[in-house]
């Protein structure tokens, strides 16, 4: 699904990832945790195609192509979908608007007719009780004046309408009560299949509960300085991150 | 960061005009300049009565004593009105009284504006008067509409045919010594429609007005007039276009608009003139004065404009809410792209009793284009109990344009409630990546944004023509995204 290689990227000529190499395979779900400042979101920046991001080396394969020479909207027709950290406002295009040009651009990528009006209709109602979303949300503009939990719950059910092949959920479980938690993390385990991937980047082990990942890495300061099974959130959640900072120190110096 | 953005947005805001072709039909035109003798001339070519002439030369002395608004927030260049050609008309053929006697140029024209003249190709539910330069060349649904009593033609004919009328209406709204191009309009004004609503009468299509500018070094000088007499309705629309060219044009236009005891005005421009290129060469100087009356209690004017077009734009659409009860609404979107300028907004008037008015204003601003909004709200001492709500957006794209509003307020009553909001924002690029992400390109990203922001105001369109307005806005935006 997903091959990265040594990937090297900066922000305004600051480094911020030194070299990453990650492989996720269809079926697999990867939490990446790290301390704040380890460069999570700016691994999920550059998968998704955020411009301000410089890549400087190393290649990242998407089922065999070329990832960082596609266009972001192209990436998203080839099934990576972005949760986003903090979903952005658009006052004025309803919901209902937006979804149906995305869904119609996806399906024009794959050499599809656009749905009828009233089979998107359906198709909306459909992933909005799968995801438990509340009906009225899809009414209103996009994610205009909705709380921090509604917008979460949102980029849940847009991943369910769009159907991706990798989901990247930036910090989705960040501010969310624990009924907020679980719709998204039942959203996630709905729609999670064996021909599909989710890179679930975290700060806490509490959505873990919910959604077991099958790899846990560790970034630290642009590096992915450990890998293990799910156990490691565990452990990270008992002893915090100074012992990783630790050891990443003394490997340096000897 | 801000120059990605602002490289995506300058390539994504640099489309094409799509109504820049030029129609070689032939014409008949008056020698340029302005004088005396010119207005006397024009008035001859339309076999006008002295009463009209009287009234233009009056209007043509006092323009001479006039000087050109300079409170606009607008840089114009120098009007050279010895330069422009007042008069230009596609040549007579003997009696243009079946579609057969048209010149297919001038048909051809208008298929292409996506106008066409023969009633049956037509949207159905719409009647047309359609004006290339000067004149009107047809007029259609005439005779369906006159079934009902209801009067649709040229300004010329009504002249002609219905003389009482004009002449106890035109300028009753907007007399010549309003301003200065008021002035000019009165007195060189070549043809425009007229259109009567008698009482009781629903107007059972949408009636318009197509302008063109064909002829270079030509301005158009034209007049509405539009009567809505007791518990009647109307919805009106008005559209333009004109040839891609260096020089820049001019067109001062009047609209008048009467609304007596029960009636309902609905009035909605979709005003595309050509805008200039991307260095600001040519385009339409549009500099317009729009007015009506709500005379007769519980009255309704409610003006919906879409202005994209046009290098500069000096307009304020405006109602005289006379009438105890009677409604005003101003809905308006205004874009300003390349180096495209407007000063646009409403006057408001409160003379009668609990009168109402509705102002919301979205200006939207790219490239170094500079958008004002320039509003009035007088409440007279009479008008116990009136209510005023403001609305000034404004959208910016980029970071070389700017946005202004000026909103003045007279409050001369104690039980009036008037309310003024206003906010600014920008189209972010995080709002542009959030469509990305979803798989929108920029382009359309843009389009989607922009119309979410103008959707009040669009909304407002009858509904032919809201499809085509969110389509211009979204070509006058974009374009070229490699």
């Amino acid at each position: 699904m997903l091959i990265i290689k040594n990937l090297k990227a900066s922000i305004g000529g600051k480094s911020i990832l030194k070299g990453i190499t990650l492989e996720v395979k269809p079926g697999e779900i990867h939490a990446i945790m790290g301390p704040n400042g380890s460069g999570k979101s700016t691994l999920a920046a550059v998968l998704a195609g955020r411009e301000f991001v410089e890549v400087n080396e190393g290649t990242v394969l998407y089922q065999g192509k070329n990832l960082l020479g596609m266009a972001a909207e192209d990436r998203a027709k080839e099934g990576i979908f972005l949760g986003f950290q903090y979903p952005i406002e658009i006052p004025g295009v309803s919901m209902v608007n937006f979804m149906k040009t995305a869904v119609n651009e996806h399906r024009k990528h794959k050499g599809l007719d656009p749905l009828s009006a009233s089979d998107f209709l359906k198709m909306m109602r459909e992933k909005k009780e799968m995801v438990e979303i509340d009906s009225k949300l899809a009414n209103r503009s996009v994610n205009e004046g909705f709380s921090g939990g509604e917008k979460k719950k949102n980029e849940i059910f847009q991943m369910a309408m769009l159907e991706p092949s990798l989901a990247i959920l930036d910090e989705t479980d960040s501010g969310l009560d624990i009924d907020a938690l679980r719709v998204v993390a039942n959203g996630v385990n709905k729609l999670k299949r064996s021909d599909n991937s989710f890179i679930v980047i975290t700060h806490y082990q509490r959505l873990l509960d919910y959604i077991v990942p099958d790899v846990v890495h560790v970034l630290y300061d642009g590096r992915i300085v450990k890998t293990a099974g799910k156990e490691l959130a565990l452990e990270l959640e008992e002893k915090g991150y100074d012992w990783i900072k630790r050891e990443v120190e003394n490997n340096v110096i000897a | 960061m801000e120059k990605d953005q602002d490289k995506i947005l300058s390539d994504v805001t640099s489309g094409e005009y799509k109504y820049g072709f030029y129609s070689d039909i032939e014409m008949d035109r008056i020698p340029k300049g302005l004088s005396e003798e010119v207005v006397r001339i024009i008035s001859s070519m339309k076999n006008e009565p002295e009463w009209l002439l009287e009234s233009r030369l009056k209007a043509y002395r006092h323009w001479l004593t006039m000087k050109m608004p300079s409170w606009p927030n607008l840089k114009i260049p120098h009007i050279d009105y010895q330069e422009i050609i007042f008069y230009a008309a596609p040549k007579k053929r003997p009696l243009l009284n079946s579609i057969d006697d048209i010149d297919p140029e001038l048909k051809r024209t208008f298929d292409k504006l996506g106008i066409p003249l023969e009633e049956q190709k037509h949207l159905a539910g719409v009647a047309v008067d359609a004006v290339i330069d000067s004149v009107s060349v047809k007029t259609t649904f005439r005779e369906t509409l006159a079934e009902m009593g209801i009067i649709f033609c040229s300004f010329s004919d009504a002249v002609k045919e219905y003389p009482d009328l004009v002449k106890r209406y035109m300028g009753s709204v907007v007399p010549y010594t309003d301003n200065f191009f008021a002035a000019l309009n009165s007195a060189v004004f070549s043809d425009g429609s007229f259109c009567y609503i008698p009482k009781g009468v629903r107007c059972p299509m949408e009636l318009s007005t197509y302008f063109r500018i064909n002829s270079a070094n030509t301005g158009q000088f034209e007049r509405t007039l539009l009567v809505a007499d007791e518990e009647s309705y109307v919805s009106y629309l008005e559209g333009c276009t004109a040839p891609s060219r260096d020089e820049n044009q001019l067109h001062a236009a009047i609209v008048e608009i009467i609304v007596e005891k029960n009636a309902e005005v609905k009035y909605s421009t979709v005003q595309n003139w050509y805008p200039g290129n991307k260095e600001g060469k040519g385009g339409i100087f549009n500099f317009v004065t729009k007015r009506g009356i709500c005379k007769g209690e519980n009255s309704k004017i409610s003006w919906t404009q879409i202005e994209t077009g046009s290098a500069i734009t000096w307009k304020y659409p405006s109602c005289i809410l006379r009438g105890d009860n009677s409604i005003g609404e101003f809905y308006s979107v205004a874009v300003t792209n390349n180096h495209q300028q407007a000063d646009t907004g409403t006057k408001m008037i409160h003379i009668g009793k609990n009168t109402k008015s509705t102002i919301v204003s979205k200006g939207i601003s790219a490239g170094k284009g500079q958008n004002s909004y320039r509003g009035l709200v007088k409440v007279l001492k009479n008008a116990a109990f009136a209510r005023s709500f403001s609305q000034c957006d404004s959208l910016l794209l980029g970071d070389k344009c700017g946005a202004h509003t000026f909103p003045y307020l007279e409050v001369d009553n104690q039980t009036a409630i008037v309310e003024h909001e206003a906010t600014t924002s920008k189209i972010g690029e995080d709002q542009i990546f959030y469509c990305n992400q979803r798989g929108i390109a920029t382009e359309d990203a843009i389009g989607l944004i922009v119309n979410g922001y103008a959707r009040e105001v669009i909304n407002k369109l009858p509904m032919e023509f809201a499809v085509e307005a969110q389509k211009l806005l979204q070509i006058s935006l974009e374009g070229s995204v490699g």
